[in-house]
């Protein structure tokens, strides 16, 4: 459950707690199409590190740690498949192969890393509501941002049902790879037949106290776009046209290269 | 038996739920633990079949310190059934949800299958074998899920708030079968807030409160001391505040379920004619 704990919100009061949403997603997207703008592990690197300076002002360094931790099983995962099969293939040195499966495992780091500063310093309510005035309809925002205040309960539910599974002799790290993985169906199916539930009694609740009555809801707060958000959108917009920019026209040298220079 | 020695148990995020518990649970004893909300009744049990382990001190299962064994070896000794049965309720049929500890336990297939057929006799199932556990009812369910555990015949069974959602007709099957187990020399260890289903089992009773064990003792002393029932945040059963309101009357104090209040009044009336 280490990846879920280092994406849930703690609330906080830093500089990158109080900006919109919306230029915060915004952000999330350049970071994601930037990072698979690249296949290089110079500009890979440098994304990873630009994001630092933002987790040390939000304060969450300890759980943006363990996110990184969650992600690191996956990541060797496909930093052994890419060394696997573009070595195999037999085109390439091994320096390069090495980069490359490098630099597609830091992608990946990349990616949970903007998504995990993004989750952990926004809210759930100030995320509906950022959904709710870009005009997505308010099913849909309750829906998600229910979705999302269910995932601690989801995880205490999985412990619970780990714990009863266990008493009755299973054992989860018995056997090979498959059979591994086989073990988790006594945990899955009892997981999600609760959420089912759990979810058609929430609606049930949810209608009996008039959810959707008021054809027209209004909201007592309102997102605004400050400066900072501005300043926020303006350099992932720059770093964007940046990055095609190289993309485009520059020939981006190995990591290896540079620096026997 | 069970030995708790001096345990204390502090959950990850920090709460203390067990300070210096030390209790003896012998073999064929039928045992309440009764308390409030959070007073650490399943975290006390839990330990039981090492889902959790003590912070410090020490648990002994027939002299096996619960530290040293996997939850699987000790399941095989303790079987624990949990609160929700829809916690554990996974397979297509009943039969298949019955099976599968014995599968994980490794007994042979022609064993598992008379000793599924033996559990789902024991608790009314036979007809619902080839059912689906999620269609069933949830008093239904929470036999699945008992029987699911007996039909490995644990020596120790664990029951966490066995009377929960279940009717007056249920929870008198229940009584009559926990009678059947304690008589096949099993030890019983039921966590509940039902004073009224405790008094009519007339077990031994654990009272906790705050992490710590207040009282051990018969039903009778301790459902009837009226200080270590606020201690414990429970009520006595109803039986017992009647005839602590009628002592004026020279009514006994002690009893506690119909039987000993229809002794009683029987004898008062005697006495009064």
């Amino acid at each position: 459950m280490s990846v879920f704990d280092g994406l849930r919100f703690r609330r906080g009061s830093s500089p990158i707690h109080q900006l919109d949403p919306r230029a915060k997603f915004f952000y999330v997207i350049v970071m994601f199409v930037v990072a698979v703008l690249f296949n290089e592990l110079l500009p890979l690197v440098v994304l990873f590190l630009i994001q630092i300076p933002f987790v040390f002002v939000a304060r969450v360094q300890r759980e943006w740690i363990r996110s990184l931790r969650g992600a690191a099983f996956l990541a060797i995962i496909i930093f052994g498949f890419n060394f696997l099969f573009t070595y195999l293939s037999g085109q390439y040195e091994l320096s390069y192969v090495l980069e490359r499966s490098f630099a597609m495992s830091l992608r990946f780091i990349v990616l949970v890393e903007s998504f995990s500063v993004f989750f952990l310093t926004t809210s759930p309510d100030h995320l509906g509501l950022a959904l709710e005035q870009s005009h997505v309809p308010y099913e849909f925002c309750f829906a998600f941002t229910t979705a999302v205040r269910f995932v601690p309960v989801l995880a205490e539910e999985a412990q619970t049902i780990m714990d009863a599974q266990k008493t009755r002799g299973l054992e989860l790290e018995r056997g090979n790879f498959i059979k591994r993985i086989r073990n988790y169906i006594p945990i899955l199916i009892p997981l999600i037949v609760n959420a089912i539930r759990r979810s058609l009694e929430l609606a049930e609740a949810m209608e009996s106290r008039a959810w959707g009555a008021t054809e027209k809801r209004t909201n007592l707060y309102v997102l605004k776009l400050k400066k900072s958000d501005y300043v926020l959108a303006l350099l992932s917009i720059l770093l964007l046209v940046l990055a095609v920019y190289i993309r485009l026209f520059l020939p981006v040298p190995q990591l290896g290269v540079v620096l026997r220079i | 038996m069970i030995e708790v020695k001096g345990v204390s148990f502090t959950y990850p995020n920090g709460v203390e739920a067990l300070r210096e518990v030390s209790l003896t649970i012998h073999d064929g004893e039928f045992v309440a633990i009764m308390g409030q909300n959070g007073a650490g009744k399943t975290t006390l049990v839990k330990q039981f079949n090492g889902l959790l382990k003590p912070t410090r001190g020490e648990i002994f299962v027939d002299g096996v310190n619960t530290r040293k064994v996997s939850v699987a070896t000790l399941a095989r000794k303790v079987g624990f059934v949990f609160q929700n049965p829809d916690h554990q309720l996974f397979c297509e049929t009943v039969e298949d949800e019955v099976a599968f500890a014995l599968r994980n336990f490794g007994f042979e297939e022609s064993t598992i299958k008379k000793r599924v057929a033996w559990a789902l006799n024991l608790l009314d199932l036979t007809e619902y074998r080839e059912t689906s556990p999620f269609m069933l009812s949830g008093g239904e369910r929470k036999r699945v899920a008992l029987a699911s555990v007996l039909a490995w015949n644990p020596k120790v069974v664990v029951l966490d708030e066995p009377t929960i959602g279940q009717d007056h007709k249920q929870k008198e099957k229940l009584r009559q079968f926990i009678v059947q187990l304690i008589a096949q020399r099993k030890t019983v260890i039921i966590v509940t807030h039902d004073v009224e289903f405790v008094a009519e089992c007339n077990s031994h009773v654990v009272l906790m409160a705050q992490g710590k064990i207040v009282a051990k003792g018969s039903a009778k002393q301790m459902l009837t001391n009226s200080a270590l029932v606020t201690q414990a945040s429970i009520v006595s059963p109803q039986i017992t505040q009647i005839f602590l309101e009628l002592a004026d009357l020279g009514m006994p104090i002690d009893l506690i379920n119909i039987h000993e209040a229809r002794e009683a009044l029987l004898n008062f009336l005697e006495v009064d004619s």
